[in-house]
């Protein structure tokens, strides 16, 4: 359980990066997370709604998720693939020296914020 | 108004373990990161490697616990620095609790560092610590089915000890299971069957991991 630790840092930066836009309120925070993290998406939204409610400056602010589904190319014959977490083999050679394309990633895409002018 | 940050999240432990890995390598410091369960025989494993290793490379340990240093006196009895993290709570260590122990050691005399991580299977797995290689240890009580659960830490691990195997017979272990899961997994892994307490099978995972050592 981790989440916490990771949703912190998110909203930290995201904060941060609305402060410096000028913005008077949080609206909408974006992430990537790759299934082949350990991070899970019901315990991030948790997360999320705990760490928001104090602070009127987040307190209306959403939390989308967007899954990345992992995604690899096999060195052996080139091809690349979908797969789950357990599935890493080329479906195409059965080769198993592959390179995970996607997946793993943990990011922040975008923030949505309430400017004085909007 | 939208923003674009397009700004990975561990961004802060991911740089902060750069610097470490830059540190560990102006030093020629191997530094590992062990990852297993509570209970796994993680510090037996410890101690056994130290058994090993220790007349040829300066060795120190940190050990990454939620609370105690249970751990850390254990090593230190051998006459091995060791450095106790108490986490308070939290489920992994992260690149700025190994910085604050990395600064008490003396990194120009030592060759290893091996990093105890908090005992769990999940969440380490995320966090780069600056080491040069993660580890994970599998105790055989724990049953062969483990990689089809916790398959993150057996997918990040550059190889598998799988420890007390001298309770094979009483747990009814599928080895053949086992090595079959792990090779889906993580096809490139060595796997190193052991008991840490018996010393058998010890000397095939310190003459992997010596290898590693001497080539940093």
């Amino acid at each position: 359980m981790h989440e916490l630790g990771i949703m912190t840092g998110v909203l930290e930066a995201a904060t941060a990066s609305a402060r410096e836009a000028g913005a008077t309120r949080l609206l909408k925070v974006t992430l990537s997370v790759g299934e082949m993290t350990e991070a899970i998406e019901d315990a991030l939204v948790f997360s999320f709604e705990a760490l928001v409610e104090g602070d009127p400056f987040t307190a209306d602010a959403e939390l989308e998720v967007r899954m990345i589904s992992p995604r690899s190319r096999c060195l052996e014959c080139g091809a690349e693939f979908e797969h789950d977490r357990f599935h890493m083999f080329c479906p195409e050679c059965d080769g198993f020296c592959t390179e995970l394309l996607a997946g793993r990633e943990l990011q922040i895409d975008s923030i949505e914020v309430d400017l004085p002018d909007d | 108004m939208q923003i674009d940050m397009k700004q990975p999240i561990l961004d802060k432990n991911d740089a902060l373990a750069a610097e470490l890995r830059q540190r560990f390598a102006d030093n020629h410091v191997f530094v590992l990161d062990l990852l297993a369960s509570p209970g796994s025989g993680k510090t037996s494993t410890i101690l056994a490697t130290i058994d090993a290793l220790r007349d040829e490379f300066n060795i120190a340990v940190i050990e990454g616990d939620i609370a105690s240093s249970v751990d850390a006196e254990k090593i230190k009895a051998q006459g091995i620095a060791a450095v106790q993290i108490n986490t308070g709570g939290a489920c992994h260590l992260e690149s700025a609790m190994i910085k604050r122990a990395v600064d008490v050691l003396d990194l120009e005399r030592l060759d290893l560092i091996i990093v105890e991580n908090v005992g769990n299977l999940v969440c380490p797995t995320d966090f780069d610590l600056g080491e040069n290689a993660k580890v994970m240890i599998l105790s055989v009580p724990e049953g062969d089915d483990k990689p089809l659960k916790y398959p993150g830490v057996f997918q990040v691990a550059e190889a598998v000890i799988l420890n007390k195997v001298d309770t094979m017979p009483v747990f009814n272990f599928d080895r053949a299971a086992f090595d079959d899961a792990v090779g889906r997994l993580n096809p490139q892994a060595p796997i190193f069957p052991l008991s840490a307490t018996s010393g058998e099978g010890v000397d095939a995972w310190t003459d992997w991991l010596a290898e590693r050592i001497r080539a940093v």
